[in-house]
């Protein structure tokens, strides 16, 4: 017998992962849960048949989205993740001393719950005392905030499921508004390479482009992802990404990664030729391809 | 309502049934099932341009219904509570006008608000009825037309005894009701007709939280948009008749503008979704006013905004209010509700129903999830935030009393000139202009045009609202009597 799952990337384009057994399914009022067993990957979750993360790969991106902006920012204390309901990023968080306080908000109870049952080194990050999850939409928690945080990460990853709203222009707004005066957000970014996925791509950084002064995108490898290839935004108020990087303090810290590096900072911003000059048109800027 | 009956529906189960049976057409429409047109299959679907067929026995016909469109349209009729329904396809605009045509000839005096949809208006044109305007209250804040009062229409009636029917919009775009009942009690006791349109009203009939539907009121006829909350594909609509209309003599007066190749797409659409709303019709709408209240709660939490509800209500001039509406006034922020509604889908990629100079209105409907009510909630909350401004120099925008100097239909019809619209000051108009959406007349044929008319125009133009109903495409000039 085999059994394979597979996740369209495009209408010609498969992801085929070869699943041992199915260990979940559930439908909440957000989206329909599944968890499956692998050899390649070992367990995967997966959300209206996408997959969200598998515990071969997750360390890439919840490594890229904390470290990268806690490597430039001199004194997070207080910090939002927005979707981070698996508790991946509130982890990678918790190595961080100087943190008082890590608010998640996760709309979906259900899709925290699956995840304790089934990915408890994730979830083991929600355990950590400063963590408070609030069980809401993000965009309303935003609402009522303004100028708290030092770091927002917006955890969710797909811009045409029901994580839409917080790939808005409200939501960024939202954010910037939530803010400390030299905060940061983070956030997923996305795939470049196919083109549905590109036109997401160009209209997420246009939108932050204009609601921050300071917006780069930087990238990682992720198997699991359309095309194995996605990108991460840095939307600033005041702090450069390079700029105001300090490698040498964080390397003080001895935090053990497994993707992450001081090195590897730096190489991150420097983005293939295509994927900067699909951002620079989307910024106003003359196409370099011309 | 017979719920057994209800799970029926005739029309689709028709259309199934035909389906199976593989019969080959050589009949219209000429792209045969798709075949003829791939590009067509391509966009629609082979389901869709399948059910694309023309009347025929098995399927009955809907400009002589005698089978299955008959038993749908009885089914229709109990689920709303009407002697007859008739299942329209020419939008909501040829319910209003066959109930217009069907007590009004040429010469007839008809008893209607100012702030009526043009649909009303031009079947006066085609058809010589005489409007008596009843001027409707303006809530002073707000700026919004309201409904009519009881004691408006008791003045009318003396005015106008002659009349032979009262019309109503209830509720109005912004759900805003008359008194219907005591509005029927009164018309009828002068033998007055009472024509509702109730375009934006189709869910009053399934739910016990909302203002009175027209039927129930005792109304003589009212056009329900099924298109709009009913669920129904756009251009879909029902005319309802109570039990003092001969329905023989509506379905001759339908039959005069009817098309004879009515679509099964559009006919099916009503079908099915008449089932879905007798089947589950309250539960979806108390899940919509649920919706519509969360996003007025917190609207009017963002402060500067008022998205405004029940407490309109007066007993007179907003005798019921209409909670599945969302209705915001967003002058306070200094700005237009068209300009809300441009930001609105140029800068956040949300389309709402319409902006006009005060106000914007979102459609909440039985499609709606809440995580889209927090986007526009989140939007309407970043729009203050980065282009909130002085609410100065804004015009607000008030109802301008009409002075009626012709007939729609002789004006329309009368000898005319083009004028520059500075100049048409004093002067007859012998057409319409309009915002659309909401598509209500500024000035229609046979009104006095006045410097505040054109005051109006110019400022609704400069602020973008779209404009229409003139002979001249730019709306630079006005057709007047000469």
């Amino acid at each position: 017998m085999e059994f394979w799952f597979s996740e369209r990337h495009t209408d010609n384009v498969e992801l085929s992962i070869r699943v041992d057994n199915q260990l979940f399914s559930g439908k909440s009022d957000f989206q329909r849960i599944d968890v499956f067993e692998s050899e390649e990957f070992g367990r995967f979750l997966t959300s209206d048949g996408n997959v969200i993360f598998s515990e071969k790969d997750e360390f890439t991106y919840d490594e890229m989205i904390v470290h990268v902006p806690m490597a430039v920012h001199p004194n997070v204390q207080k910090v939002l993740v927005i979707g981070g309901g698996d508790g991946g990023v509130a982890r990678e968080l918790s190595h961080y001393e100087e943190i008082k306080v890590i608010d998640v908000v996760e709309p979906d109870e259900m899709f925290v719950e699956v995840c304790k049952k089934y990915f408890p080194d994730n979830s083991k990050g929600l355990d950590d005392e400063r963590v408070n999850i609030y069980y809401q939409d993000g965009l309303r928690f935003l609402r009522t905030c303004h100028g708290e945080y030092d770091l927002i990460i917006n955890d969710a990853t797909d811009p045409f499921g029901h994580t839409e709203g917080l790939f808005t222009k409200e939501f960024y707004g939202s954010c910037y508004k939530a803010l400390k005066d030299d905060g940061i957000m983070v956030y997923q970014h996305g795939s470049p390479f196919y083109d549905e996925d590109e036109e997401a791509c160009r209209a997420m950084h246009k939108r932050v482009f204009r609601s921050f002064p300071i917006s780069r995108v930087y990238q990682a490898h992720i198997p699991t992802c359309a095309a194995g290839y996605w990108l991460f935004g840095f939307a600033s108020k005041k702090y450069h990404p390079l700029k105001d990087f300090n490698a040498k303090r964080w390397n003080q810290r001895k935090i053990q990664t497994w993707y992450y590096s001081t090195n590897l900072h730096l190489g991150a911003f420097m983005l293939p030729k295509y994927v900067e000059d699909l951002l620079e048109q989307e910024e106003g800027k003359e196409s370099r391809k011309d | 309502m017979n719920i057994d009956a209800q799970r029926k529906a005739p029309i689709y189960e028709a259309l199934q049934k035909f389906r199976k049976q593989r019969v080959v057409p050589f009949d219209v429409p000429g792209h045969k099932r798709g075949r003829g047109n791939r590009e067509l299959v391509e966009l629609l679907g082979e389901k869709c341009v399948g059910l694309d067929v023309n009347s025929m026995k098995p399927l009955d016909n809907l400009c002589h219904p005698v089978s299955v469109i008959m038993e749908a349209e009885q089914l229709a009729a109990d689920a709303f509570g009407a002697a007859h329904a008739f299942f329209m396809v020419g939008g909501t605009t040829s319910s209003v006008q066959s109930m217009i045509w069907s007590v009004c000839k040429a010469g007839d005096k008809i008893i209607l608000p100012r702030n009526v949809h043009k649909s009303v208006i031009n079947a006066l044109v085609l058809c010589g009825g005489v409007p008596a305007y009843v001027n409707p209250d303006v809530d002073s804040k707000i700026g919004i037309s309201l409904g009519m009062d009881i004691s408006q229409i008791e003045q009318a009636i003396k005015e106008n005894p002659d009349a032979i029917a009262v019309f109503v919009n209830n509720p109005t775009y912004y759900g805003i009701c008359s008194d219907l009942r005591s509005i029927v009690k009164v018309a009828h006791a002068h033998g007055m007709k009472v024509l509702v349109d109730e375009a934006h009203g189709t869910h009053f009939y399934f739910s016990n939280e909302l203002p009175v539907s027209a039927m129930q009121a005792g109304a003589d006829m009212a056009a329900v948009s099924m298109h709009k909350s009913g669920g129904s594909l756009t251009q879909s609509s029902f005319l309802l008749t109570n039990t003092g209309v001969k329905w023989e003599y509506v379905s001759q007066i339908i039959n005069l503008t009817q098309t004879t190749s009515a679509s099964y797409l559009l006919l099916s659409s009503l079908d099915i979704s008449r089932r879905n709303l007798a089947l589950k019709g309250k539960e979806s709408f108390s899940k919509v006013i649920k919706m519509a209240e969360y996003a007025r709660n917190e609207i009017n939490e963002i402060g500067g905004y008022y998205a405004y509800g029940q407490e309109l209500t007066n007993g007179k001039s907003v005798f019921a209010f209409d909670v599945t509406k969302l209705s915001v006034y967003t002058r306070d922020i200094g700005l237009a509700g068209i300009e809300v509604y441009e930001l609105l889908r140029d800068e956040y990629d949300i389309q709402i129903e319409f902006g006009d100079i005060g106000n914007i209105l979102a459609y909440i409907s039985i499609g709606d999830r809440i995580q889209d009510i927090e986007r526009l909630v989140g939007a309407l909350a970043d729009i203050k935030r980065l282009y909130s401004k002085s609410n100065e120099k804004m015009l607000s925008m008030e109802y301008i009393a009409p002075i009626v100097a012709a007939t729609p239909r002789d004006a329309f019809y009368a000898e005319k000139e083009s004028l520059p619209i500075a100049q048409t000051a004093g002067r007859i108009c012998s057409e319409f202009v309009m915002c659309y959406p909401p598509g209500i007349p500024i000035l229609s044929p046979g009104e006095m045009i006045t410097d505040e008319i054109i005051e109006y125009i110019n400022y609704a133009k400069e602020k973008g609202c779209s404009m229409q109903g003139t002979e001249d495409p730019n709306i630079e000039r006005l057709n007047v009597l000469k």
